[in-house]
């Protein structure tokens, strides 16, 4: 049997600490654990698709979506509650998940991934090409407000900040709630033996919806949290080196515990940072011998090294 | 026992381009029989099963289910009207453990709405399908991944995942294949009494002549596509033509 679930546990202490950090973290490195986090939701999404053997190579289009929905509300709707404009980022998604997900439900492996890949694509090119959202230039998102009030930019970053922690948490414990549920251990089932899927009565293509949805509403989530963290939005969060870098957390996490890909993308974002401010010209290398020394050494992510240093203690 | 028809085929065929792999079938099972197909290798006996419970389309014909027409229904959705299978080659989640792969077929075959939703290893999931498990005698494996467990046990596992849901037609798709010769009427002793208080209509193919006496009470024997003969255990496998084409000339 496998070991007592402490997930609960763990995610109640994480929340709590992060929390706490909040309040002594200097700037640069809040604003680096919202990112984080916020890459870290994503990431968890495609963990729950990774589990039926599926990537998407175009989640970047969610999360661009989530960021483009927060600006255009800001813009248009003068929208700045930073909770309403989160939940507008998932909604955004959501619906454009739950209608993609009717072609993605359809295709697997090579093909999935391309397909994701062709639709951010196709979104970013969109935006590029259009001059009234800036652009290749995107556009500034205004500062978020918290229940109709204005802070100071500090107090706004760190009531942002709890936020995020927050929804990661909470991004966290949901899907970890899915993945105990019939229709959640369905992903590993399906990835083993679709055609037994089928003869029990159910249809493949509809858990593979389901979590399309899910990854998309995490990402627009996600998505809007980093438009309000960076103040900023533009194409490139759609583009395929977006999604790349998502996949490579990802990998970089392991799939083997929700809390995994907030750990992975807390490691990419520290490597990501030194590594820029270390070693600018070759960073990219850096990034690039990590992920081989991942694949190569622990092909079930960082989390497995934790769980094989638990398992020997 | 027996009673109202349960499956009608009327007149299937099914050509894969110039082979013809079921050819004017015609054939009615009625409720609770239990009845054996028998058939040299590519006799169309899978291909009849794969045709029933929709995984390939027919050419031609019907097949009825208490009246309801399954051509062009997917297996997902006969299944859910209650016809079941059990495969040649085990069908599991390898990477699942033995518990967890019967936990998934009783989960799914929960019809309640919103039931995918509920956790898959409550308590009493758990429990009935530990039950299920000692049932088919294979409750020493449960934690064991299905990749790794003996292939008896795989195949026994397989056909306690097709009948986790109350079916009302069963096929076995050689339940015995791969399994010792000294150990095959053990196991279909066990699924035959897992079987019997179900009142399911059960048919299934098999290789095995002594297996096929001693629990097939009717006899389908397949040849080139098409039945050759149909009927009591004993007059088929007395059947001239099907000593000539299925079960060699050992007997006569």
């Amino acid at each position: 049997m496998p070991a007592r679930d402490r997930t609960g546990a763990a995610l109640a202490g994480a929340f709590v600490v992060f929390v706490a950090a909040g309040f002594f973290l200097p700037s640069w490195a809040v604003s680096l654990v919202i990112l984080s986090l916020a890459r870290g939701i994503v990431a968890l999404g495609l963990v729950v698709q990774f589990r039926s053997g599926l990537v998407s190579f175009g989640q970047a289009l969610f999360f661009a979506i989530g960021g483009y929905a927060v600006g255009l509300a800001g813009l248009k709707l003068r929208l700045t509650d930073m909770i309403v404009l989160t939940v507008i980022g998932v909604a955004a998604a959501t619906l454009l998940g739950a209608g993609l997900g009717f072609l993605m439900r359809r295709y697997r492996e090579i093909f999935f991934a391309m397909l994701s890949l062709g639709f951010s694509m196709l979104f970013y090119g969109l935006l590029v090409k259009t001059e009234t959202l800036g652009s290749t230039d995107g556009f500034n998102v205004p500062a978020p407000t918290i229940f109709g009030a204005r802070l100071s930019a500090l107090a706004t970053r760190t009531l942002l900040y709890d936020l995020t922690v927050a929804a990661a948490a909470g991004a966290a414990l949901a899907v970890h709630w899915y993945l105990g549920t019939i229709l959640g251990r369905l992903d590993t089932a399906l990835r083993d033996n679709e055609v037994r899927v089928e003869y029990l009565g159910y249809a493949p293509g509809r858990v593979i919806h389901v979590q399309y949805v899910l990854g998309a509403a995490l990402a627009g989530g996600a998505g809007a949290l980093t438009a309000m963290a960076v103040g900023h939005i533009d194409p490139s969060m759609a583009y395929w080196t977006t999604s790349g870098e998502l996949v490579f957390v990802t990998i970089l996490s392991g799939t083997g515990s929700v809390l995994a890909p907030f750990l992975g993308s807390l490691v990419f974002g520290l490597l990501q940072t030194y590594a820029l401010q270390y070693a600018p010209s070759v960073w990219q290398m850096i990034l690039g011998v990590a992920l081989l020394a991942i694949i190569l050494h622990l092909p079930g992510g960082l989390w497995s090294a934790l769980e094989r240093n638990r398992a020997r203690a | 026992m027996t009673g109202s028809p349960v499956l009608e085929v009327r007149r299937l065929t099914k050509l894969f381009d110039q082979v013809v792999a079921a050819r004017d079938i015609d054939v009615t099972i009625a409720t609770e029989e239990v009845v054996s197909i028998i058939g040299a290798n590519g006799a169309g006996k899978t291909t009849f099963v794969n045709l029933v419970t929709g995984y390939t389309h027919p050419s031609g014909g019907s097949i009825r289910f208490r009246g309801q027409e399954l051509v062009g229904l997917p297996p997902r959705e006969i299944t859910r009207l209650g016809v079941c299978r059990s495969f040649q080659m085990p069908q599991v989640f390898s990477t699942m453990s033995v518990l967890e792969n019967l936990m998934i077929a009783h989960g799914l075959s929960d019809r309640g709405r919103g039931a995918g939703l509920s956790a898959l290893a409550s308590r009493d999931r758990v429990e009935a399908c530990a039950e299920l498990l000692s049932v088919y005698r294979i409750e020493a494996y449960r934690d064991r991944p299905a990749a790794l467990v003996p292939q008896g046990v795989r195949k026994l596992l397989d056909i306690a995942m097709a009948t986790a849901r109350e079916a009302t037609l069963l096929f076995l798709d050689e339940p015995t294949s791969g399994i010792a010769t000294e150990e095959k009427f053990a196991v279909m002793d066990i699924v035959m009494a897992a079987l019997a208080e179900r009142k399911a209509t059960v048919v299934f193919i098999e290789h095995d002549i002594d297996i096929v006496e001693r629990y097939g009470r009717r006899v389908l024997a397949f040849h080139e596509g098409g039945i050759l003969a149909d009927g009591p255990a004993a007059d088929v496998l007395g059947d001239a033509r099907v000593r000539e084409h299925v079960t060699g000339r050992r007997r006569a």
